[in-house]
């Protein structure tokens, strides 16, 4: 520590220099941050309650429909605590462009299934006093300015009523706000009653099913109960963790994954060269100091340590700003307009890129460094 | 100064100097080279994904077809016929005929899951049933290989995008989709459109296997001319029996694709301008310490008489050859990596998988290079004017 501000006149000598590292490596870190959060975006987009929920869809695709009565049967099934369906709607709120979820679900049970959306038990109680109610998450709500008391007409493109009209108008009775911060508050749910008497078609019939087991060491066990049950009838299931459909959903879009990886890989490899070669400049052109000091009774692994800390520290300074001016701009939300909602930095990325800045810093000072520590007072000293 | 010819002179003499010293420097020079030529390999790879997601969509569809949908559906997910609902559409002015009738084809499309090959999970993949004349109205139709469907056989062909893309699509293969069984008995191309990422079978076969009764979906038409578009539209659209809308193929597809390419296209420029910034810090970074480390070369020169201007411009010169390098070197790896890299993806209007390339086009490579040079241009402009403002006198002192 008593070395602090040796390192810091070594760092202010070429004030210039020293700027454009640390600002090449604040970009890479702003840019590791963005990165981070398009992924999160596109892959991890849904909370996840858990291991102790499983999703049931129709066998040969989700737009295939489940049967209203399976419900029931499923709740039979030994280690079921709950089965709750929703389907899909496919409304347009004013425009195909405003694209949002909404789904009819029975809310009662649906809001014990999702203790992840959080409603306020009076508006839950006018919810399920009102047939035509609805209630819409926080983030659609703020988007289109919609208050409680709100009739909202949506036009459904999959579904009439029976006098043929495709425009189903819902009273927003609550705006729901999420647990989590990734907890997708776009979607708006209303009732399932209101939504079968008025369907001129498909009655009976619901998109998709999600479980809750009491054990979640036996989710496994009970997918399997749950595809057997109606294994051989005109509508079979594939049922998996929620987990699970969520990511097949994500690498639907493709592999994510490592299209970020593998930009995040240029991006270091370039800074790593950038800044590396920056400091085997600082370290050549000191070579005489260096030699003063060890003349003067520095041992080889202080110096080694000076020269160290020094990258270390630019790298951790540049790291530290790159991730704040990321974080920064991914709470000013979603840069494409509506496309990407779930659009935020996660935490668990921020440690990791604060990891990356102390390996950045030690992998570009470790040559330079060994090279100083290796260096001989006397040809050090002839040099100056 | 001393004429055009004699300043041209000096700023040649002045880039070569730099650029003969750049071995020297070849640490820091490379740094500067490779940094600009990661941002221009990703500029190009990333817009690439949109550019080929684009080309697919706009070879799916002809000037002279059209495609008819339920008036107020966007897709063909959401639309619905009834068979003498296309029969009327086929009986419309407008279309192109063969000597069997109308180039019409009625169209239904469900979705079966299928494990992608490159991930191993559950893919959309869109299973289309055709009538006859689907092969007449879609341009370039090619089977591949092994042969079609036979009408009234529970058989399927498979585009070739959708072989490549999905396992257990080869010829002979069975797809299982719930409790049926189809065999492949061809594959097929369609000139890169949309249609190569489907399965194909018997319309007939289709509705009696999901139970869809004598109802379709969409009907795929030939006109006889482009210019007859708008004769067939308002035939229909007029038609009391009918509430359609009716699109040209190349508008439907266009439309379509609007969402993927609009999301890739702003990340990829936002990820790029991120890249660039920081490959300016390191052209600036390089070009100052060229500077610096020329220092006496640079007042010795002006003492001698060189003007500032041919100093700075030999600068800027030296900068823009180091970023030209890194811009084709990254246009270079884009295009090798790339060019023609066979994915698929989720085109969410049809709510199933589109098979396409990347496409590294001549357009991006420029639009590469042009970022490279403007890169360069910043990069050495202040390192040139601080070379060019350096004070004679005290530049020499530290001879």
């Amino acid at each position: 520590m008593k070395f602090i501000h040796l390192i810091w006149s070594n760092l202010r000598r070429k004030k210039l220099r020293t700027g454009l590292t640390l600002l090449s490596i604040l970009v890479a870190f702003v840019l590791f941050g963005i990165l981070s959060s398009i992924k999160q975006a596109l892959a991890g987009g849904i909370s996840l309650e858990g291991a102790n929920r499983l999703v049931v869809r129709q066998k040969v695709s989700i737009i295939n429909s489940l049967p209203e009565s399976y419900k029931a049967r499923m709740e039979r099934i030994p280690g079921v605590a709950l089965a709750v369906h929703q389907t899909w709607f496919g409304g347009i709120y004013q425009d195909a462009k405003t694209f949002f979820m909404q789904n009819p679900v029975v809310p009662e049970e649906f809001l014990d299934m999702h203790p992840e959306f959080i409603l306020s038990p009076e508006q839950k109680k006018a919810w399920l006093e009102t047939r035509t109610g609805a209630i819409v998450g926080s983030k659609t709500a703020d988007r289109f300015h919609w208050k409680i008391g709100d009739k909202i007409p949506i036009q459904s493109s999959i579904w009439a009523q029976t006098d043929g009209n495709r425009v189903w108008e819902f009273d927003i009775v609550g705006i729901y706000s999420g647990r989590d911060k990734n907890t997708d508050t776009t979607p708006l749910f209303f009732r399932y009653d209101y939504f079968e008497e008025a369907r001129a078609r498909a009655k009976g019939e619901v998109g998709w099913y999600t479980i809750r087991v009491k054990d979640s060491s036996q989710a496994a066990d009970i997918a399997k109960k749950v595809d057997q049950e109606f294994e051989n009838s005109p509508y079979e299931t594939k049922t998996e963790p929620e987990g699970a459909f969520v990511q097949g959903w994500a690498k639907q879009v493709g592999n994510i994954a490592l299209i970020t990886a593998s930009i995040m890989g240029a991006v270091f490899f370039t800074i790593l060269l950038v800044t590396g070669n920056t400091m085997s400049q600082a370290v050549r052109e000191r070579t005489g100091e260096l030699g003063v000091l060890k003349a003067i009774g520095f041992s080889n692994t202080q110096v080694l340590g000076l020269v160290l800390a020094e990258s270390c520290l630019v790298a951790v300074l540049g790291g530290v700003l790159g991730l704040g001016v990321a974080w920064l701009i991914a709470s000013g939300g979603d840069p494409t307009g509506g496309m990407l909602p779930q659009f935020f930095f996660p935490r668990r990325d921020l440690l990791i890129g604060l990891g990356l800045s102390m390996a950045l810093g030690f992998v570009t000072g470790i040559f330079p460094a060994l090279s100083a520590m290796r260096l001989r007072v006397a040809d050090a000293l002839r040099r100056m | 100064m001393a004429g055009p010819i004699n300043w041209l002179s000096q700023v040649a003499s002045v880039t070569k100097f730099g650029l003969l010293s750049i071995p020297q420097r070849r640490g820091s020079v490379s740094a500067a080279v490779i940094g600009i030529a990661g941002v221009v390999a990703v500029l190009v790879g990333v817009l690439s994904i949109a550019a080929g997601f684009r080309k697919t969509m706009n070879a799916s569809g002809a000037p002279d077809a059209a495609i008819v949908l339920r008036s107020g559906a966007d897709s063909e997910m959401v639309s619905g016929f009834l068979r003498q609902d296309t029969r009327t559409i086929a009986d419309a002015p407008g279309l192109a005929r063969s000597d069997k009738g109308p180039l019409a084809s009625a169209e239904l499309f469900v979705i079966i899951n299928l494990p992608k090959r490159s991930t191993g999970t559950d893919a959309n993949v869109p299973l289309r049933g055709v009538e006859e004349e689907a092969f007449k109205v879609r341009d370039n139709f090619k089977m591949v290989e092994g042969r079609r469907f036979e009408p009234g056989k529970d058989e399927v062909i498979v585009g070739i995008g959708a072989a490549h893309q999905f396992a257990g699509l080869e010829l002979g293969n069975k797809i299982k989709a719930g409790r049926y069984e189809w065999p492949v008995v061809g594959i097929f191309s369609a000139g890169g459109g949309t249609a190569e990422s489907e399965i194909w079978t018997d319309a007939s076969v289709l509705q009696g296997t999901y139970h869809r009764g004598d109802s379709f979906q969409s009907v795929y038409t030939k006109l006889s001319s482009p210019s007859s578009f708008q004769q067939f539209k308002d035939a229909l659209t007029t038609d009391p029996r009918l509430n359609v809308k009716v699109l040209r193929q190349t508008d439907y597809y266009a439309e379509q694709s609007t969402a993927v390419t609009r999301l890739i296209t702003t990340l990829g420029f936002l990820i790029a301008s991120l890249m660039a910034v920081g490959a300016v810090f390191g052209a600036l970074n390089t070009m100052y310490s060229a500077v610096s480390a020329r220092t006496r070369e640079i007042a010795t020169l002006r003492a001698l008489g060189f003007g500032s201007g041919s100093v700075v411009v030999s600068v800027l010169l030296e900068s823009l050859v180091l970023a030209l390098l890194g811009g084709v070197i990254g246009a270079t790896v884009a295009y090798v990596a790339f060019n023609g890299f066979q994915t698929a993806t989720m085109n969410f209007q049809s709510f199933s998988q589109v098979t396409f390339a990347f496409q590294v086009t001549r357009q991006l490579l420029i639009q590469g290079i042009v970022w490279a040079t403007v890169i360069g241009m910043i990069g050495g402009l202040f390192p040139a004017l601080r070379a060019a403002s350096l004070p004679i006198a005290a530049a020499l002192r530290e001879l």
